[in-house]
């Protein structure tokens, strides 16, 4: 168990009302929170990232979705791990291989030429500095169009990741996916928002036939 | 000696399943041959797995194009099962390999042909009538609402016609947006027609509303031949269900009848045979061609039955286009549940009246849209919303503010067969099973390349109407206007056509080969002309229809 992981265990478990009343010493608590805390989380090695990759992929799911008063970070939600995962199955495709690893090294050349420096060691203002240029189709300058297409790929790929999580589903409010016992359409609320009603379904446009 | 069934019939989908129920209820010991392993949705569903259940977040496959939770074992490639094309050709051929075939895949849009379309020829002078009428498929229409059960409203539209229906589920808030576009533009849309039960029906349960019919139904409140036909049949005690068991060529007596046929088993490899006094294809329009062809004697050099030649003719697809686009009205969903049963809730039937127009056929329209379960894929691409792209805490408003707030059109119309597109035996190649393959000629012509471009105009005024944006420009009609490529729809028909004149047809009326008169087909090969209408309503009733005139056939000892 890491030492967070004790630490956040005995917390837990001395908010117990249980724990009160049976006035557990410290040791005595932090016995009972190895049985109840998850086990150790092991380190994710990544099976296709190299290390510097996964920093750099890492950092940049992060600037895509980053943490804020509703949810987590790409990070927080294993976006990295399920990239990873993907892009070592056997259903990976060799392109989209060589278009992660090779998207990830245009970052590092464009940090290079620009700073002299890799994108992780730039600075977040230099950093801001790249994306700023890639991460508007439209706006962006023609030759950095790989970049472009790189980034729209790895932005649509850390949403995937983010929002098919457990905690992209309730950041989207996502309630669905469940057994109802009967089915009425959507809240009156949610039609309104539409300017729609049931009463729309009560009259039909005639089929024209010669 | 080696068992004689009664019935032999290769395939367990619409056709086969309902062929199965029907003969086995009528008293018959029948042999049912599935290429694939068994699959029931009651049992084998992935129903209700939360996308985040599997790494992949539900994506797909090169084995599961719908999705990994899909219900189909099968899609456009299977290892070893290749299918070759002419030059020039584009077609992708969908193979479910599994008890139930593509029942287990499809959106249960259950709409019966109406009068006009076993008529064509006598009203537009294109394409072959059938030499059967709406009246004689209607009773087995009745009877396969009744057994199977689908929800809809009588609406009295003549080439639409009304079915025995369960009530309709009340359209989404974004359907309703939907049907105001609609009127406003004249275009009749009306509930669904779908076979999923919102009433318990024959033992199972009603709809739940999960919005997962894709991946099979553990109540068995959507049709599967399965849970709703083999089930009940395997229940008679007179059905034997040979899985695994790919069927290579229907074996023929000295008397030049069938007398059963020859497969592979799968677990084993080894080349086996059942023997029956009836034989029954329903492997699937073109796989049924194709045992047909490799079905060869000296009686039959070009395949059994081929007689008359058309064996891999006649053979067509739905025409398919879609658009999609993002309704700013839709924006900032309150995070309700649009769930539903599983598929659309309206449609709009073919509204028009082609004599006025470029094309001769019609379509009807599919619609999508609204909040889905996140998963791999996720909102296909945010820098085609409004505000073009970014990153940060902006990008994570924007997921926000737009997710749920498409709407998608998808437009299925006739095609009309012609001479450029056939199958035959591809002379070179065969499967891994030993089999000869099929090779594909394709070729759309103006009739369907026009009908798809007032596919596209018609979806981007619904678009506009909505107050919408569309995400893609029109294509070219050097792109055939984004038609989609045959056979991606998956309602290939054809390949052994229905016919008065056994020089022009494969089979008969009630889809008895003329060249054998105890070899039948009962599912998509018969059809002489596609609709706009998904098929699977009338390969059922077809089906059940070609099971009572085998019975009664059998009865009188004429097969």
């Amino acid at each position: 168990m890491s030492d967070m992981d004790r630490r956040e265990a005995v917390k837990a478990l001395a908010l117990l009302p249980f724990a009160f009343s049976w006035d557990l010493t410290t040791p005595q608590l932090e016995r009972a929170a190895s049985v109840f805390a998850a086990p150790p989380a092991v380190p994710y090695v990544p099976k296709f990232f190299t290390p510097h990759e996964w920093r750099t992929a890492s950092m940049l799911a992060d600037y895509i979705i980053p943490r804020d008063s509703r949810s987590g970070s790409a990070t927080d939600a294993k976006v990295p791990e399920y990239m990873d995962w993907l892009l070592a199955d056997k259903e990976s495709s060799e392109n989209s291989k060589i278009a992660m690893r090779g998207g990830l090294a245009w970052l590092d050349l464009q940090a290079s030429e620009r700073f002299n420096k890799t994108f992780i060691r730039s600075t977040d203002a230099e950093r801001r500095q790249i994306l700023d240029d890639i991460a508007w189709p439209k706006k962006a300058k023609a030759e950095l169009s790989q970049g472009v297409a790189f980034f729209n790929r790895f932005r649509d790929l850390t949403a995937s990741g983010f929002f098919s999580s457990e905690m992209g589903y309730r950041d989207v409010k996502f309630v669905g996916n469940v057994a109802l016992p009967a089915w009425n359409g959507c809240p009156p609320e949610a039609n309104a928002k539409l300017g729609v009603s049931h009463d729309l379904m009560k009259t039909r446009v005639p089929v024209q036939r010669s | 000696m080696a068992k004689t069934f009664d019935v032999c019939i290769v395939g367990s989908g619409a056709g086969g399943g309902m062929a199965a129920y029907a003969l086995t209820k009528a008293g018959a010991n029948v042999v049912l041959m599935e290429a694939g392993d068994v699959w029931y949705g009651s049992r084998n569903s992935k129903m209700m797995f939360p996308n985040y259940a599997s790494p992949r977040r539900g994506g797909s496959t090169r084995l599961k194009p719908f999705g990994e939770f899909d219900g189909c074992e099968g899609g456009w490639e299977i290892d070893g099962e290749p299918y070759t094309k002419a030059p020039g050709t584009s077609f992708l051929w969908w193979r479910a390999r599994m008890l139930g075939g593509r029942t287990n895949h499809w959106g249960r849009i259950s709409l019966r042909f109406g009068p006009d379309d076993f008529r064509r020829k006598t009203l537009d002078g294109l394409g072959d009538d059938w030499p059967i009428t709406y009246d004689d498929v209607a009773p087995y229409y009745d009877r396969i609402d009744q057994l199977i059960g689908i929800y809809g409203s009588r609406e009295g539209i003549h080439n639409e016609p009304d079915g025995l229906f369960q009530p309709a589920p009340a359209p989404r808030c974004y359907e309703l947006l939907i049907k105001k576009a609609s009127d406003r533009l004249n275009i009749t849309c009306i509930p669904a027609r779908r076979s999923v039960i919102t009433r318990p029906l024959n033992g199972r349960a009603a709809c739940h509303y999960c919005g997962q019919c894709g991946r099979g139904c553990t109540v068995k409140a959507n049709f599967s031949s399965p849970d709703v036909l083999i089930a009940p049949a395997l229940a008679t005690g007179k059905l034997t269900l040979m899985t695994n068991a790919m069927v290579r060529e229907v074996t023929l007596g000295p008397d030049g009848l069938a007398n059963g046929v020859s497969y592979i088993d799968k677990k084993t490899g080894a080349d086996s045979r059942v023997n029956a006094r009836v034989v029954v294809l329903a492997a699937s329009a073109l796989e049924t061609a194709r045992i047909l062809f490799n079905s060869q004697s000296s009686k039959f050099p070009h395949g059994l039955a081929n007689s008359s030649g058309t064996v891999g003719k006649y053979i067509t697809d739905t025409t398919g286009a879609g658009v999609s686009g993002y309704v700013p009205a839709m924006e900032n969903h309150a995070g309700h549940n649009e769930d539903g049963a599983g598929g659309m809730h309206v449609y709009m039937p073919w509204w028009l009246d082609n004599k006025k127009l470029d094309f001769p056929r019609g379509y009807h329209i599919e619609v999508g849209g609204g909040v889905r379960q996140p998963g791999a894929g996720f909102m296909g691409g945010i820098h085609r919303y409004p505000p073009g792209g970014g990153y940060g805490l902006k990008l994570k408003q924007d997921y926000r503010k737009y997710y749920g707030a498409t709407i998608g059109f998808e437009g299925r119309g006739e095609m009309i067969p012609n001479d450029d597109t056939y199958c035959e035996i591809d002379p070179n190649v065969v499967d891994r099973f030993g089999i000869p393959v099929l090779r594909f000629h394709w070729k759309w012509t103006d009739a369907e390349i026009n009908q798809v471009k007032h596919m596209q105009e018609t979806f981007r005024s619904l678009i506009a109407e909505m107050g919408g944006q569309v995400f893609d420009p029109m294509p070219s009609k050097e792109d055939g206007y984004g038609i989609a490529a045959g056979g991606q729809i998956i309602h290939e028909l054809g390949g052994a056509r229905m016919g008065n004149d056994p020089r022009t047809s494969v089979v008969s009326g009630n889809c008895q080969a003329h060249d054998v008169k105890n070899l039948f087909l009962a599912d998509g090969a018969p059809f002489v002309s596609q609709a706009d209408k998904n098929p699977t309503w009338t390969i059922l009733a077809l089906a059940w229809r070609t099971s009572d005139y085998i019975t009664d056939q059998m009865k009188k000892r004429a097969i």
